[in-house]
């Protein structure tokens, strides 16, 4: 006798639970039962569990019956033409969708080969073990599992065509590939996931060798030539926001060209791009601190009795500006409400990137790097037939990381573009690697795809013969040029009067406490003082209660709010952060004095 | 005679003594002096110069290779269970100054007769293994309805440790106490003397008379008799440097263990000082790595001056700084300030971080040298 539970809830008993169950699946499978119900049997304590919750991650696998799946020829014959869809097979109860309960009183076939009487599922297709991004990598079954990970956590940051609409989107920093292509070696994903709306990426020459060494530690070499030629360009986009907030007492922001009367104005020059509507001009090509939009605040803290003065009327500037170190062009304008009905000014900026020294590149199997050296195109290497790659690629990185599906894939490209094809690729189920080989010969070139190459300085032959194909390079969102930072002098934290953090902020590069010992173990105490001026300041000292004194710069003098005018005050020198830790001691009642001595 | 005796000052004992072996006896005296000032000169040319922030040289030259070690237990290669703790975790224990090791381990050389491989070493080694009541039992169980314990001994297991069940009986005796531990027939049982022992104590009792001592050396879990270059010495897990040491076999000059604070409470500081200093070295060697001893000597050196074994902890050698802002800077800052606070401590600033922290320049390297003028009138 089992027990049957429907989610989870107990609903009753069955004399003959395997009975019970087949039943179950049957009608199911008649459609019955809707699809997704799924049925558990623990055959340990007789129990039943019949789900049909929401949250539950379920997959479709064919159906076996005898050892036989239950998808025939026919089935396939009237997919290809479009006489019945996917549901229809559902419907038919030739594919199910299984939770990973149902499956574990499953016996499920990976290929129609090792299909015996006991198997009750095959899987649709090896692929589906894959996930979407994974599934893209072609020859993946020829790949490290790590860097199947890595190849598909890449094209997620991929540079692409991500929405054909995207003229008149205002998507906060998006790029978009100037000639994005499609791969030469697809994968049946390619056409499923439709790869062609959405592209990522450009086919490329590579060339696996080495060139004075510039592609080290994973960096690849690029040619100029190419890249004049329009390979790898993007546009960097990202909208600048305006609105103009209501505050309380009726008051309101303007977007307009400031009054030079206005607290804050900065000065005629970097307004310089703002037409009469206070926004700048479409196409304008502005540089960093250019005002985009032009707005004032009005005062802030606006007290009752300011209300009277005739003062008040100072209001603030509070332009949106190009930020540090950004340039661009602008791209579009849009003024338009926000949901409180304010007016709202969007002006989205665009900025062509062609690649440059330190952008990544990636192909599609984990093999990451970036840009070492941009070498013009007379100085590349080329092959007999006159052949110059757009990419050199270290051939360091191969055998470590094992991507043999890297070389497949070259091979591949190179078939491809000679024979004016597309080669599918896809994991478990691609063109096999020799016919590949076969048809390369045929084409009139060495099988494994090595070529005869020339140093592009000299002219002379390389004594190594170079392997060198096609395949699909992408460009990721990491481009130096969003990251190149740098300070000399720069903004400081108002509490600590230390150098603020991050790029954004236009922050300092810490010397932290490992990088101080350092400093330390050399000796060099007075080096190591000055690196830690950043905030040092001049504090007046009272000598007799030791505490911190006041300093008048009107009336010239100094005194000690505690011992009067006649204690003697003397100046010393320390770190603004510790003035700072020495008041907050005093605000926990802790009375830190400190004792002057003469320093000589 | 008298040369060496005016060095005496200029030059540490053991290089004079060095010297003395190596030239003629009847050296003359101006030669002798020519050798003795050279000593001289490459002694003073190999000492650190004043300023140079030698502990901080010597936590990175530590440190650095540190990060290269593996958190790998070494195993002894074909010998069953006995491990010892090595690499980080290891320099960690030491460093720290743990109490408590996480393998305590002994190596015990034996005076001339004994340490020749025949019979007598495994018997001596048996002999040296502590047996606990658990060892030699092959059951103990709880009567509930009698409200005791009764105890099975193993005979096999007695007979070879030569035990008789006669001293089991006199020893469980004299250690349990509220309980009458009396002989009935093959087992021993044990009866509260109270009547209000519930279940639970008797549980209790189940596992403490479990580790009850019974013979041999009291700590030491495991014996292992091991050929070393011409002898053999016995290896321990477990260590009791005390008693091994009052055994008659044992050579007394050469057994050691890893326990430091064992070496401290038997052998004094000096030999805690030297077995820091073996114990670090033995572990950064066995990874392959090349750290000088001078830096372990140091750092053995900081950990023993006080005159017992402190750790290089927030508890151990940190807290005997004498500035409250070099404390408060490590770690539990506000911990440090109130202290202070509480008994007005004064920082005179000596050290590198306070000055770092106030931003002066720190008493190491260019910053120690200081001018001292006259103030014309």
């Amino acid at each position: 006798m089992g027990e049957v539970y429907i989610n989870s809830k107990f609903a009753g008993t069955v004399d003959d639970s395997r009975q019970f169950v087949q039943h179950i699946k049957d009608e199911r499978r008649k459609g019955v039962i809707p699809n997704n119900v799924n049925v558990h049997y623990n055959e340990k304590i007789d129990e039943v569990q019949v789900e049909s919750s929401r949250g539950r991650a379920r997959r479709p696998l064919i159906v076996v019956k005898d050892g036989r799946p239950l998808l025939t020829e026919k089935h396939v014959k009237q997919l290809e033409k479009n006489e019945i869809s996917w549901s229809d097979l559902i419907k038919q109860g030739v594919i199910e969708f299984l939770d990973a309960a149902e499956e574990e009183n499953c016996f499920v076939a990976f290929t129609e080969q090792d299909l015996t009487l006991e198997h009750t599922h095959m899987e649709v297709s090896p692929l589906v073990m894959l996930g979407l991004a994974t599934s893209l990598v072609p020859y993946g079954n020829f790949n490290q599992s790590t860097r199947l990970n890595a190849g598909s956590k890449n094209q997620k940051q991929a540079l692409g065509f991500y929405a054909a609409n995207y003229s008149v989107r205002m998507d906060m920093d998006v790029n978009v590939l100037h000639t994005p292509q499609l791969p030469l070696v697809e994968t049946v994903m390619n056409e499923i996931s439709g790869y062609a709306k959405h592209p990522a990426g450009q086919n490329m020459v590579i060339a696996i060798m080495s060139y004075k060494g510039y592609n080290m530690e994973d960096a690849i070499i690029l040619n100029q030539g190419s890249i004049d030629r329009g390979l790898g360009r993007s546009s960097y986009f990202r909208p600048s926001v305006a609105e103009e907030l209501r505050y309380a007492g009726g008051l309101i922001d303007e977007i307009s060209i400031p009054d030079k009367t206005v607290k804050g104005y900065k000065s005629e020059k970097d307004y310089r791009f703002l037409e009469e509507d206070g926004i700048i001009y479409p196409e304008a090509k502005f540089k960093e601190a250019d005002v985009i939009i032009g707005k004032t605040s009005p005062p802030r803290f606006l007290s009752s009795l300011d209300e009277y003065n005739l003062a008040s009327s100072t209001r603030r500037e509070s332009s949106v500006s190009a930020k540090h170190g950004e340039q661009g062009i602008v791209d579009f304008v849009l003024i338009t409400e926000s949901e409180e009905g304010n007016k709202l000014v969007q002006v989205r900026v665009r900025d062509e990137r062609i690649p440059e020294i330190g952008d990544k590149f990636t192909s599609r199997h984990g093999q990451k790097g970036v840009v070492g050296i941009i070498v013009p195109l007379a100085d590349m290497p080329f092959s007999a037939s006159g052949i110059v790659p757009d990419i050199i690629f270290s051939p360091h990185g191969i055998p470590s990381r094992m991507t043999i599906a890297h070389l497949i894939e070259m091979v591949a490209g190179k078939v491809g573009s000679l024979a004016g094809r597309t080669i599918n690729g896809t994991t478990f189920d691609a063109e096999p690697e020799d016919q590949l080989r076969r048809e390369l010969m045929d084409l009139g070139f060495r099988e494994n795809g090595m070529e005869t190459m020339y140093n592009g300085l000299t002219g002379e032959m390389y004594q190594a013969k170079i392997f060198i194909g096609d395949m699909y390079y992408l460009k990721l969102k990491h481009m130096v040029a969003n990251k190149l930072h740098s300070r000399a002098r720069g903004p400081i934290q108002l509490l600590t009067r230390q150098p603020t953090e991050g790029r954004a902020k236009e922050g300092g590069l810490r010397l932290g406490e490992m990088e101080k010992d350092t400093f330390v173990a050399h000796g060099a105490s007075l080096l190591l003082k000055e690196r830690f001026d950043s905030d040092r300041t001049i504090v007046p000292v009272c000598e007799e209660c030791g505490i911190i004194a006041v300093r008048d710069d009107f009336k010239k003098r100094s005194y000690c709010p505690i011992c009067g005018d006649s204690a003697e005050i003397s100046s010393i020198e320390v770190s603004y952060a510790f003035k700072l830790i020495l008041d907050e001691f005093k605000s926990l009642g802790i009375y830190p004095k400190l004792v002057l001595e003469n320093k000589y | 005679m008298s040369m060496y005796t005016e060095y005496s000052t200029k030059l540490p004992k053991k290089i004079i003594d060095e010297v003395k072996e190596s030239v003629p006896e009847n050296i003359s005296d101006s030669k002798l002096k020519k050798v003795l000032d050279e000593c001289v000169r490459e002694f003073e040319n190999s000492q650190v110069e004043a300023g140079e922030a030698v502990g901080l040289v010597s936590a990175e030259s530590i440190g650095e290779p540190g990060t290269q070690m593996t958190l790998n237990t070494f195993h002894f290669a074909g010998v069953a269970e006995m491990n010892v703790t090595m690499g980080l975790p290891r320099i960690i224990e030491i460093l720290d100054g743990r109490k408590s090791l996480t393998t305590p381990m002994m190596e015990i050389y034996l005076k001339k007769p004994y340490n020749k491989g025949d019979n007598n070493i495994r018997k001596l080694a048996l002999a040296i293994k502590g047996n606990r009541l658990r060892d030699i039992v092959s059951e103990i169980s709880i009567d509930i309805a009698d409200n005791s314990l009764k105890i099975v001994l193993s005979k096999d297991k007695m007979r070879e440790i030569e035990l008789t069940e006669a001293t089991v009986l006199k020893t469980l005796q004299k250690s349990v106490k509220n309980y009458n531990v009396k002989m009935e027939g093959v087992e021993i049982s044990l009866k509260a003397k109270s009547k209000e022992t519930t279940l639970n104590d008797l549980y209790k009792m189940k596992e403490k008379v479990k580790t009850v001592h019974m013979s041999g050396v009291k700590g030491v879990t495991q014996v292992l008799p091991v050929k070393r270059d011409d002898e053999y010495i016995i290896i321990t897990a477990g260590s009791n440097l005390k008693d091994i040491l009052e055994m008659e076999e044992v050579d007394a000059t050469r057994t050691t263990t890893n326990d430091i604070f064992e070496i401290e409470g038997v052998l004094g500081i000096e030999a805690a000082r030297k077995a820091i200093i073996d114990e670090v070295f033995k572990v950064i060697e066995s990874q392959g790595l090349n750290v000088d001893v001078r830096h372990i000597m140091l750092v053995a050196d900081t950990m023993c001056t006080s005159g017992v074994v402190r750790g290089i902890t927030r508890y151990g050698i940190v807290s005997q700084k004498s500035s409250v802002l070099a404390r408060a800077s490590f770690e539990t800052p506000i911990k440090h300030i109130i202290q202070a606070s509480l008994i007005g401590e004064v920082d005179n600033l000596n050290s590198v971080v306070e000055n770092v922290m106030i931003n002066q320049p720190v008493p190491i390297g260019t910053g120690l040298p200081k001018l001292r003028i006259k103030r014309q009138k």
